[in-house]
């Protein structure tokens, strides 16, 4: 039986729903070994493959044209992309400057010229197509087992 | 040779501003998924200093048993999860094979009880919500107290054999420097004065001078000295400056291995945070055994102007916060110190230092040698583990 093949991808954001997984994986690890290929996770491995995913967790809203431009290519490698967490899913809480007044993105302008940031920061769906949510800040542990159970069954893996 | 760290900015240092004191820990929170319980304690104890709030016997236990969960979990996620691939030879811990199934079985149980202890006590691992400013919502039962120990006492035997495993590897990187951290009395990273090796002690109500000397506003991941010099922090800094201090259940057993401080092997850095993982396993049984929790009455907060200072200490380090707030409550200025911030600039020479004595060699192994010497830093950044990119020039 092949394995469901998924990567797990951070972009802006504190990284709490990356550490939800690895808090998940404390009583799932043994159950999953067998059915789950993680093929792209940087907080757990050094080689990292990308392509022919089935299925890309991603967490992080899109602040910058070079993660426009990745979560683009990590949508081209996978049949099936999901946000995971709030800063994902509608880009709160790490869009706190998209509600500066004028003195702050004064204050920031040069940083975010510096680093291209975009205009606005904004959740993956509003840059790439998007199949599921797993809801929460951090995402919720049992929402999250729940997803990836359900995509093991739809990929025939179980 | 130039250390550049990448990250996306998320303009906390100007978000913070105009939020209430009472939402602004869970605010501060979210800066970092990784130690959100360190940011929350910190944040909160500074807008009680500012505010003037004394905090009851309890809450300072309970806030001790909130950053050994967070020590515990933490700790043993870089351990076992981000250190040991490089012990074994291996890739990550998904490539480990039968042999080295026990230190699997290991990882996850004694990340799980880190993580139980931190849901006990501020409700969720990732940006606890029991916690408040001046006390906590809810309580251990007497019941949970009981369930959390048997936990506690059932990985002892676990945490010792990684503190062997961390002693017997022979990675060695050595350099003479000066180790700051706080010095508690009880090793609680609470509280206590700031300490360094090369003999300064900073009393707390000094706290915010020594601040404003250190801080660079508005700085751009840039780095800090002490003393006009490099230094580092971390648990190598408190071993070094504090094991006398550790839980005496701790000393007991581990004496042996705690010949090896004060050290200057970057790698004992490992070392030393598993030790702690033992010390906090320890001091969460004594305080969980020797308490009975009640619900406190909710402390009554009156704003006011005022500026106030937290310090404790995180898994990486020493962490500062700095706040002043308008007279309605509201956060005017907030300047954060994070561990990972304060080790930049040791790291950078140290990298200098490690690459100089490796030239000559394959570039895949310096690039392997550089990431192992940053990994037993422990540094918090978008992905702190796996993230070497090398510019040959």
């Amino acid at each position: 039986m092949q394995r469901l093949k998924v990567g797990i991808f951070s972009f802006t954001g504190d990284e709490g729903c990356v550490i939800t997984f690895l808090e998940i994986l404390n009583y799932k690890f043994f159950e999953w070994r067998d059915l789950v290929d993680i093929r792209y996770c940087k907080t757990l491995k050094s080689k990292n493959r990308m392509e022919g995913l089935d299925v890309a967790f991603v967490e992080g809203a899109i602040s910058s044209e070079k993660e426009a431009k990745r979560v683009k290519e990590i949508r081209r490698n996978c049949r099936k992309l999901i946000s995971i967490g709030s800063c994902a899913i509608d880009g709160s809480p790490s869009n706190h400057r998209n509600f500066f007044d004028k003195a702050r993105m004064k204050e920031i302008r040069p940083v975010m010229k510096k680093f291209r940031h975009l205009k606005k920061v904004v959740p993956l769906k509003d840059i790439v197509k998007v199949d599921g949510e797993v809801p929460g800040c951090p995402m919720l542990e049992d929402a999250f087992v729940k997803c990836l159970e359900a995509e093991l069954k739809e990929f025939g893996v179980v | 040779m130039k250390l550049k760290i990448s990250e996306n900015k998320r303009f906390y240092t100007q978000a913070i501003r105009g939020k209430e004191f009472g939402t602004l820990p869970y605010v501060v929170s979210r800066i970092c998924g990784t130690c959100s319980v360190a940011h929350l304690t910190c944040c909160t104890e500074a807008v009680e200093k500012a505010m003037g709030v004394e905090i009851s016997e309890q809450t300072r236990l309970l806030r001790k048993l909130a950053l050994y969960g967070l020590m515990i979990r933490d700790h043993a996620m870089h351990l076992y999860l981000f250190v040991m691939p490089d012990i074994m030879g291996k890739d990550s811990v998904l490539d480990f094979d039968e042999s080295q199934h026990k230190l699997v079985h290991d990882a996850f149980k004694v990340k799980s009880v880190g993580n139980d202890l931190s849901k006990l006590i501020v409700g969720r691992a990732v940006h606890g919500i029991y916690s408040q400013v001046g006390g906590y919502t809810k309580v251990p039962t007497k019941d949970d107290a009981r369930k959390m120990v048997k936990q506690l006492k059932g990985i002892r035997g676990e945490v010792i054999d990684l503190i062997e495993i961390m002693n017997d590897c022979d990675f060695k990187f050595e350099r003479a420097r000066n180790f700051v951290g706080l010095a508690p009395k009880d090793f609680s990273f609470l509280e206590g004065s700031i300490k360094s090796s090369s003999g300064v002690e900073i009393p707390e109500e000094n706290y915010s001078d020594y601040l404003k000397r250190m801080i660079i506003p508005y700085s751009q991941a840039t780095g800090f000295e002490f003393q006009r010099n490099e230094f580092m922090v971390g648990a190598l800094a408190r071993m070094n400056l504090n094991k006398q201090s550790l839980h005496r259940d701790t000393k007991k057993d581990v004496r042996k291995f705690l010949k090896a401080f004060p050290s200057s092997n970057v790698y004992h850095n490992n070392l030393a945070q598993a030790i702690e993982v033992l010390h906090s396993v320890d001091h969460s049984i004594e305080i969980l055994q020797s308490r009975a929790f009640k619900q406190e009455n909710k402390v009554e907060v009156k704003p006011k102007e005022c500026e106030g200072v937290g310090v404790i200490e995180a898994p990486r380090g020493t962490l500062y916060y700095w706040l002043i707030f308008d007279k309605s409550g509201n956060a005017k200025y907030g300047n954060l110190v994070i561990p990972t911030a304060q080790n930049q600039v040791i790291m950078a020479s140290d990298i200098k230092a490690l690459v100089q004595g490796l030239i000559g060699e394959d570039k895949e192994r310096i690039r392997m040698e550089i990431e192992k010497l940053i990994r037993a830093y422990d540094p918090c950044m978008s992905c702190a583990t796996h993230f070497l990119k090398v510019n040959w020039v």
